[in-house]
């Protein structure tokens, strides 16, 4: 927020719940930052870092709801205020369900080590999907933060980018199970895999939408793509 | 400027290019608005902003002071109050007014209510009485002073007599009730009761009130005006102006950034 109010405290509360909505997100970032370097090298190790750092996100989460709570009680904050709170409330529990993605993953990662087939399932494949994931969640964090509604909107049009790419994925993954029905169990597990991947990029566009509506005052949730331009321009 | 008010509402007082003066000090300027009918509609701004200066305008009060002026027009169903030759107090009995700290005339209870009747109306005794508990019940204050009707009015407690006020206002059957900050003077429950009222009046009355707190537009009004320096700087619908108003003057002055 960039003018201040007449409550100096007011104006410190509001900045430290924003400063623990980063601190959140960037523990939820390199979980699963984490979670594709395991999928990439088959880690069994950097999945179990993963799942180890899944309660501190959820510890945060409430902490951070708490904050909210306590501000909402305080100050009865209205306009801008009210709908920045709201959504931060919203972009936590979108940052946690990230998080959740990325221990699915791990713990698919080790499923399949467990199966022994890490080798003959094309989970090199994902690299793009989750590369593409990974950055639209820093970008709608950033975003997030400096509450900037363009690219935002932007985040909105490259999450179909990753759909897409997980469609393709399945068809690739179907093709690898029907030559060889030994991969079958594994490519299972990759199949939820890349669901996961394919969830976290829409709550990285979740969060972006969130940043339009403080921004703007508009709910773009289920929106149609051109409406939602008008709004932002 | 966002002074239109949905269409479905029909218009009590329309507010057309209204200037007022105190002396040679301008304190209204350009005012243009439509308050509307049976609904709540809340002034808010900054002291000084001009939302009392307005409100003693609807019923002119300001005529009082012989320097102080208005010029434009403020239609009352389709009259104008400035240029009216009609007796101002018959004006007045139209539209009521309660000021910030209650008012109660020295006289028991009963009268506080019936003196004002009586200028407008000749009842006999049983309707009066029955006017007399219409109103105080309507006030929400019957069940409370319905034992000490003879009592002296300032015995009541502040809240009590803020409400005996708005008892009075309502006891001539008004059709615009104007609220000067009145809950500034009382704690918490009595704000709350008087809100409460507040809600159940714009069922039958066109209801203004001036209020230095936010947080009571928000929650008793249907429409909230926001003045700054004399002007009209946005009036729409409480929601819209709490939750995106359309200036940034009003959006800082809401939520506290106004310095």
């Amino acid at each position: 927020m960039s003018d201040k109010h007449l409550s100096s405290q007011f104006d410190n509360e509001l900045s430290a719940v924003s400063t623990r909505v980063m601190e959140m997100g960037g523990l939820v970032e390199s979980q699963i930052r984490t979670a594709v370097y395991a999928l990439a090298q088959f880690s069994s190790e950097a999945a179990t870092q993963v799942m180890d750092a899944e309660s501190r996100v959820n510890t945060m989460e409430v902490e951070i709801d708490h904050d909210l709570s306590s501000i909402i009680a305080r100050r009865q904050p209205t306009a801008r205020d009210l709908r920045l709170l709201i959504a931060i409330s919203k972009a936590t529990a979108n940052l946690e369900r990230a998080g959740d993605e990325a221990v699915k993953i791990a713990r698919m990662v080790k499923a399949i080590n467990a199966s022994g087939s890490a080798r003959s399932v094309p989970a090199s494949e994902l690299r793009v999907a989750s590369e593409l994931a990974v950055a639209l969640l820093r970008k709608s964090l950033d975003a997030f933060a400096r509450l900037d509604a363009i690219t935002a909107f932007s985040i909105l049009k490259e999450d179909d980018a990753i759909d897409r790419e997980f469609d393709g994925f399945v068809r690739k993954l179907i093709t690898y199970m029907m030559e060889d029905p030994r991969t079958i169990s594994a490519s299972l597990d990759l199949l939820f895999v890349a669901k996961a991947i394919e969830r976290i990029g829409d709550h990285a566009k979740n969060i972006a939408e969130f940043t339009i509506y403080v921004v703007k005052g508009a709910d773009v949730r289920h929106t149609p793509m051109d409406q939602i331009e008008s709004v932002v321009n | 400027m966002n002074t239109a008010v949905a269409a479905k509402e029909r218009a009590k007082i329309t507010v057309k290019d209204l200037n007022f003066y105190y002396g040679k000090f301008k304190a209204l300027k350009d005012i243009n608005l439509q308050i509307p009918e049976k609904k709540v509609t809340a002034f808010i701004g900054p002291s000084g902003c001009g939302k009392s200066t307005l409100l003693r305008v609807f019923n002119r009060m300001f005529e009082l002071y012989p320097e102080q002026r208005a010029e434009g027009e403020i239609m009352l169903d389709g009259e104008n109050l400035l240029t009216s030759k009609k007796d101002v107090a018959l004006l007045r009995a139209k539209v009521g007014m309660v000021f910030q700290k209650p008012t109660p005339f020295p006289m028991s209870i009963f009268e506080n209510i019936a003196f004002g009747v009586k200028l407008f109306e000749n009842l006999n005794s049983t309707d009066m009485e029955e006017r007399v508990e219409w109103a105080l019940r309507k006030a929400a204050l019957w069940d409370e002073v319905k034992d000490k009707l003879n009592q002296n009015g300032a015995s009541l407690s502040g809240g009590q007599q803020q409400r005996l006020c708005i008892a009075r206002g309502i006891a001539i059957k008004p059709e615009v009730l104007l609220l000067d900050e009145p809950c500034s003077a009382l704690d918490p429950i009595s704000t709350a009761k008087i809100e409460e009222l507040i809600t159940e009046l714009k069922h039958d009355y066109t209801v203004v009130i001036v209020t230095h707190n936010m947080q009571q537009a928000a929650r008793c009004s249907d429409y909230t005006a926001y003045m700054y320096l004399g002007d009209l700087m946005e009036f729409g619908a409480t929601e819209q102006m709490f939750f995106k108003p359309v200036r940034k003057e009003t959006e800082d002055y809401i939520t506290g950034r106004f310095g």
